[in-house]
């Protein structure tokens, strides 16, 4: 089915892909982008177009966020791909890259398939798998890296976890560069972590929380960066949380590796005191951090050492957050806050919002191979149009994940998404 | 300021710990403890200030002479005093600790004293009862009667708190009593130290308010009060530290080491004690300890506690 075409005339256009920060038109047909800047001004627009007036408004291209935890299948308690493409729509993200760890895992071709099938039945935004690095996350057998690949899984990963057999880490980067394939992990060494639930120090000390120290991330960090040395291997710390991490990375980039790294809007917005007393919702993997560390990430995004923002959606049920803390479950939802929150760092000025809308666009779209990402002609009209200084409050009310767990709960916000457009086609549009 | 900024929920419902408790509040739990202390020595050891209020004590974790303290001091006021044992490992799957709180908050007890092993949940339990609720012990986080009844037993011999030297000695890492000892003792203006190998010591000790000692006759030197830590027994051999016969060499109070302290130094432990692993036998037993005397104490000190949250509530205050 075709839509209308769209134009949307007289906007602010934000396209880090271009480096394009200008006022002009965008033109949408057959839900491709077919001009969007300042030479599309006035130059008429194509029969039957719906017309939105886009002044004071700015457009970016839709988010994509690679580090979605969806509890489809297996925990469609906790969310459905259906209702967190809801939340994605809400949070201006089109496209998602949804986590292996559901269940059953995503590590072979039939179970990525019906993810697909399910989200282009159900969903409302982009949702592209990626499938466990090992058979059932058991960290024994490596996946058929390259069927997966051919049938649409765009990176490797072990979700949650961090695969602790170097060897066999080494064998699956060497083979996943044959094939070209991302390999994304999130490091944390489980030994070291022990019993941990927060970041190791004078605030956890006063809790009785048992810490985990920064090395339980940076051990494994760095090995999986020799082991990239070694293998060639197209490398992504999936969400590093610490200065000393940053470093790693950085050094590791001029060596020349084929190397990025994420962090997620959680460690870029909050730090360890959010915990307060015993706040689960702020009970997260990797644990916040220090306020220095929080800042150094800051400064890493500013500088590219870190090159994408991830909500690192991690819907978890009421009952399994109202707990005891070192019995909770860890993780957030952010799908809804991830542009808002990540634009807290454009208007405070510490970092440019070319390089912050990057971030969650282009950098994330060259990472997974992606078309998406960008507003030039040619590339899937995938958009959204945000009001950059309205206020709001984030409440519970305006949750649309299934699960209600957000860090960001009553949070003030400058930057309101207004209208999210996937292929042409709006999925969302806010209240007025 | 030393502790974490934000003040647990204590005040006049809950005591969940010695963190927001001011040296004012401190001293007067003291002073009412000390009366309690006189009613426990009478041969009428019961007073009726609780008639007909209910008293469920509630322990996640096995504890049976906080629980007997407990008991005895919620009987001794007149209440009528239920205990429950929900040890960890038979809490069914699927009943959490809030399932457990509404049920017991529907039966209508006035008061709720809660043992649970892991840190911050007596705190999240008050957030869902309508009675006042006593941290009877959470985790590695507070154990607040036991420091105030440490705090009744120094003063009764020393005649003050202040300017006294604590040392506080072995694993204070997964200890609830040090956590607590420091913030009370702190409070009210003693110098704290602790005394332990670096792997029984929490992350940031040194800016805990303590001077930090890895070596018993440093520690102890000069020390008015020395207090022993229990060191749990899966904690003795190898893990934390190499041996128990190690342990004991460096850490075990013994008499050559107390001869460190000064000469009227008080000896105390928490309990239970391993004799022969923190402390000798010769020691516990000796003329230095207090520790039987703190067992009485803590009935006192419960008492004080007990009356203070549900015999204000009685006038008036919900």
């Amino acid at each position: 089915m075709s839509e209308r075409p769209l134009v949307v005339e007289t906007i602010r256009i934000v396209d880090p892909a271009r480096k394009l920060d200008a006022v002009g038109t965008i033109v949408v047909e057959n839900g491709v982008i077919t001009a969007a800047g300042p030479d599309a001004l006035n130059q008429g627009r194509p029969e039957g177009a719906m017309l939105i007036d886009g002044s004071g408004l700015t457009a970016l291209p839709g988010l994509v966020d690679a580090r979605v935890f969806i509890g489809e299948p297996g925990g469609e308690h906790r969310e459905t791909i259906a209702s967190a493409s809801r939340a994605a729509a809400a949070g201006g993200v089109t496209s998602i890259l949804t986590m292996p760890d559901t269940d059953p895992v995503i590590d072979d071709v039939a179970i990525a398939e019906f993810v697909m099938r399910t989200a282009r039945d159900t969903a409302l935004v982009n949702v592209f798998p990626a499938a466990a690095l090992t058979k059932g996350l058991k960290g024994r057998e490596m996946t058929e890296i390259g069927l997966l690949a051919d049938a649409g899984v765009k990176a490797f990963t072990e979700g949650r976890k961090t695969l602790a057999d170097p060897a066999l880490m080494r064998r699956i980067m060497t083979y996943a560069r044959d094939f070209g394939a991302v390999v994304m992990h999130e490091t944390t060494d489980a030994a070291l972590a022990g019993s941990g639930v927060i970041n190791e120090g004078l605030y956890a000390s006063w809790l009785g929380l048992p810490g985990i120290p920064g090395e339980a991330e940076i051990i494994p960090l760095e090995r999986d960066l020799r082991l990239a040395a070694l293998t060639g291997c197209r490398y992504h710390a999936a969400k590093i949380s610490l200065g000393e991490s940053a470093a790693v990375v950085a050094n590791a980039k001029r060596r020349g590796l084929a190397v990025t790294a994420g962090v997620s809007i959680n460690h870029l917005s909050l730090n360890e005191n959010d915990v307060g007393q015993y706040r689960t919702y702020f009970h997260l993997s990797p644990p916040l951090r220090r306020e220095e560390d929080r800042l150094a990430m800051v400064e890493a995004l500013a500088d590219g050492t870190v090159d994408v923002i991830v909500s690192s959606h991690d819907p978890q049920d009421a009952d399994d957050k109202r707990r005891p803390f070192a019995e909770a479950e860890a993780g957030a939802i952010g799908l809804e806050t991830l542009l808002p929150a990540a634009l807290r760092l454009h208007h405070s000025g510490a970092v440019p919002l070319m390089r912050v809308v990057e971030a969650m666009t282009s950098a994330p779209a060259a990472l997974l191979g992606l078309d998406q990402g960008t507003l030039k002609p040619g590339a899937p009209a995938d958009l959204v149009l945000v009001d950059l200084d309205r206020p709001f409050v984030f409440t519970e009310d305006l949750i649309r994940s299934r699960s209600k767990n957000s860090a960001f709960e009553n949070a003030r916000f400058a930057g309101q998404v207004l209208r999210t457009i996937v292929a042409g086609r709006t999925v969302f549009e806010a209240a007025r | 300021m030393i502790a974490p900024a934000q003040s647990l929920p204590t005040g006049r419902r809950h005591l969940i710990g010695i963190a927001g408790l001011s040296p004012q509040d401190i001293t007067e739990l003291l002073d009412l403890a000390e009366a309690e202390v006189a009613v426990s020595r009478q041969v009428e050891k019961k007073k009726s200030v609780l008639k007909g209020r209910t008293q469920i004590n509630l322990f996640f974790e096995a504890s049976t002479r906080t629980q007997a303290s407990f008991e005895l001091a919620g009987k001794r006021l007149g209440a009528d005093v239920m205990n429950m044992s929900v040890a960890s490992s038979s809490v069914k799957k699927g009943e959490t600790l809030i399932d457990t709180a509404m049920t017991l908050n529907a039966m209508r007890p006035d008061l709720l004293v809660v043992r649970h092993h892991s840190a911050g949940a007596v705190a999240l339990l008050a957030q869902k009862v309508a009675c006042s609720v006593v941290n009877a012990g959470d985790g590695a986080h507070e154990h607040p009667t036991q420091a105030l009844l440490d705090a009744l037993t120094i003063r009764r011999h020393k005649g003050r708190i202040a300017r006294l030297v604590v040392a506080i000695c072995g694993d204070v890492l997964h200890s609830r009593v040090a956590r607590s000892n420091i913030l009370l003792l702190n409070a009210l203006g003693a110098e704290v130290r602790v005394v332990a190998p670096s792997t029984l010591l929490p992350s940031g000790i040194d800016q805990m308010g303590v001077r930090v000692f890895r070596r018993m006759d440093e520690g102890l030197k000069g020390a008015d009060v020395v207090m022993m830590l229990r060191l749990q027994r899966e904690r003795m051999e190898g893990a934390f530290v190499p041996s128990v016969r190690e342990y004991f060499r460096y850490f075990g109070l013994d008499a050559a080491k107390l001869a460190h302290a000064k000469p009227d130094a008080l000896v105390m432990h928490p309990g239970p004690m391993n004799r022969g692993v923190e402390i000798a036998s010769e020691i516990a037993d000796g003329p230095a300890s207090v520790i039987e005397e703190q067992v009485e104490m803590g009935v006192a000190v419960r008492m004080a506690v007990i009356e203070h949250l549900i015999g204000l509530s009685a006038e008036g205050n919900t």
